[in-house]
């Protein structure tokens, strides 16, 4: 693959088609809800995210809405699908092997070890090549942190 | 090739001798950067709307400067200082020539957005009763107002909505009409008795289409307002005389035309900036100090405050030399020739969308030409054009109220300068007509 194909995997091209979480959110936030909105001012991307957290700690849902590039919005879709009903430990331990990875300058390559730890958003590992990219792939997990935070407060 | 089509048919229309395929490509020697691959494939720039390339001759004009004159200028009597000064006045004066202005109308900053907030922050002064009677026409308050329009770089858009919430003016702005260009007939409603600054851009950054200077310089006059040309997208394109458009500031930047960056420009008729009091405050812009206060020279001096961006000065003014040998007349007619191939490429291609006025408007623009892929956002089309070594610009191009009036959040630009050539232009429609099919988009 070259730098771009592994930028632009096919599960990132396909979530970010799919976006799976993706929701209205006409109604505001009930109980042990919290959203949060982020927006990128360098290229127009723009997320809502909003945590629904469980009094044991499980994150019941992660909706979002949101317009942007195919990369911020398939890390969007990706974060949706792959932590919805785990615990906000597990959140935290993704969302910071997440950062270490967009951190790495393309140093950590893909792979069984990331797929395991990361699931789909191992796919993103091609995204640390572009630093212009990071901010993109990371605009949904800092939505999701600081909703997640305040839905579990 | 789509160029040299379009220049024999042109050609004999014109009193110059118009740029050529050969002549640019001997023009292009001057810019070694251009001579490189990016991602494997020949670097097409694209972008000099955000900002140019620069000419050998223009950093050897820093290099000689640090080499044999550099010294403190305006101040001490030794030889070197006097050198140092005379070549930092010869850039202004050579700058003042390029823009149709006198050399005390032409006060150095940083880049247009200083020269622009200059303006707003005089106004202020004034507002705050500072430069005496003489500067009484300066202020304003509540029942002023000031208008811009909806086309407006941030730069000269945000100044002025700040000078209206300080003084208790009114902010206005001219809208655009269904075609992206400014709509006058609203324009003579906007613009009446209460406005004082009328300020818009000569060339939309992002649409490149040319305004009608004459049209809004006459309708600000007929009402007494004074009027701020944004000229960052004209004066590096088009042949430009400020005097000759009666506007009563302008304000331009060095990097977008050929120059360092560091440097900029504001253009104020003497009499006005003269008048005007000073922003910035400190070293080199006074006649009197004691410590109860200061009193300032005359312009440019007295907005000239602290050392000076002197090595920046005389790279620019090796910048306008370099255009001015080349014929502004022959850089425009090249430009507006690729941007007409641009345009009418990108019409043509399926799944791609113009922005801004229509491939047969008739509307005058520039080499500047905004466009999306339907189906692709412009941060992923910008992303795949640099792998084919092709660079433009994708964002906001800070003129987001312009973005959300066409509908998008953001665009893709191609912006073309007197180095490209009809390849470029052959490139980009290549690389342009291949996003759909990578991304997958039917």
């Amino acid at each position: 693959m070259n730098p771009l194909e592994q930028l632009y995997q096919d599960i990132i091209l396909d979530h970010s088609k799919r976006r799976i979480g993706a929701d209205a959110l006409e109604t505001e936030a009930g109980e042990r809800e919290a959203q949060s909105h982020q927006h990128n001012p360098l290229c127009g991307d723009d997320i809502t995210l909003r945590a629904r957290v469980a009094a044991d700690g499980t994150i019941e849902a992660l909706a979002w809405k949101g317009d942007g590039c195919s990369i911020s919005m398939a890390s969007a879709s990706v974060l949706s699908e792959s932590l919805t009903g785990h615990s906000v430990a597990e959140f935290d331990e993704a969302n910071e092997a997440f950062h270490e990875l967009m951190r790495s300058r393309g140093k950590i390559q893909g792979g069984e070890e990331l797929e395991e730890r990361l699931g789909d958003a191992a796919a993103f590992a091609g995204v640390s090549k572009f630093p212009a990219r990071v901010k993109c792939a990371l605009l949904s997990w800092e939505a999701a942190r600081d909703a997640i935070g305040r839905a579990s407060a | 090739m789509l160029v040299s089509q379009n220049q024999a048919e042109a050609a004999p229309q014109h009193a110059f001798d118009p740029l050529n395929d050969a002549e640019v490509a001997r023009l292009r020697a001057d810019f070694p950067i251009l001579d490189q691959e990016v991602n494997g494939h020949p670097l097409v720039y694209l972008d000099s709307g955000a900002t140019s390339q620069k000419p050998e001759c223009v950093w050897e004009a820093e290099q000689h400067f640090y080499e044999t004159a550099n010294a403190a200028v305006h101040r001490g009597a030794h030889t070197l200082a006097v050198e140092a000064t005379d070549r930092f006045e010869d850039a202004r004066s050579a700058v003042a020539r390029f823009v149709g202005a006198g050399e005390r109308e032409i006060v150095w900053t940083s880049n247009a957005t200083e020269a622009l907030n200059l303006i707003a922050y005089s106004f202020s002064n004034a507002t705050g009763g500072a430069g005496g009677p003489e500067a009484e026409r300066f202020r304003l308050g509540p029942g002023d107002e000031i208008v811009a329009t909806g086309m407006e770089h941030h730069a000269n858009l945000i100044p002025w909505q700040e000078l209206a919430a300080r003084t208790g003016a009114t902010f206005r702005w001219i809208p655009l009409t269904a075609a992206a260009t400014l709509d006058m007939d609203a324009a003579r409603q906007i613009v009446t008795e209460r406005t004082r600054i009328v300020a818009f851009t000569h060339v939309s950054n992002v649409l490149g289409v040319v305004n009608d200077v004459a049209a809004l310089v006459a309708l600000g006059r007929s009402v007494g307002a004074y009027t701020v040309l944004d000229a960052c997208q004209s004066a590096p394109h088009l042949p430009l005389n400020l005097r000759a458009l009666g506007v009563d500031f302008a304000a331009f930047s060095g990097h977008k035309m050929l120059g360092p960056t560091g440097i900029g420009a504001l253009y104020g008729r003497a009499e006005l900036l003269d008048a005007m009091p000073p922003f910035l405050f400190g070293g080199s812009m006074i006649t009197t100090v004691t410590m109860e206060k200061a009193e300032y020279l005359p312009a440019p001096q007295r907005f000239e405050a602290g050392t000076q961006r002197i090595a920046q000065a005389v790279g620019f003014g090796a910048a306008v030399g370099y255009l001015e040998e080349v014929g502004m007349e022959r850089v425009a007619d090249w430009e507006h020739r690729l941007g007409a191939a641009m345009v009418q490429g990108l019409d043509s291609l399926p799944g791609v969308r113009l922005l801004g006025p229509a491939a047969d408007s008739g509307v005058e623009r520039t080499g500047t030409v905004p466009f999306a892929v339907e189906g692709v956002h412009p941060h992923d089309v910008g992303q795949f054009l640099d792998s084919r070594g092709v660079a433009v610009r994708v964002g906001h191009h800070c003129a987001e109220p312009l973005h959300r009036f066409l509908g998008v959040s953001a665009s893709t630009r191609a912006s073309a300068y007197l180095y490209n050539t009809a390849a470029d232009v052959d490139a980009l429609l290549n690389a342009v007509s291949d996003v759909r099919g990578f991304f997958g988009v039917k």
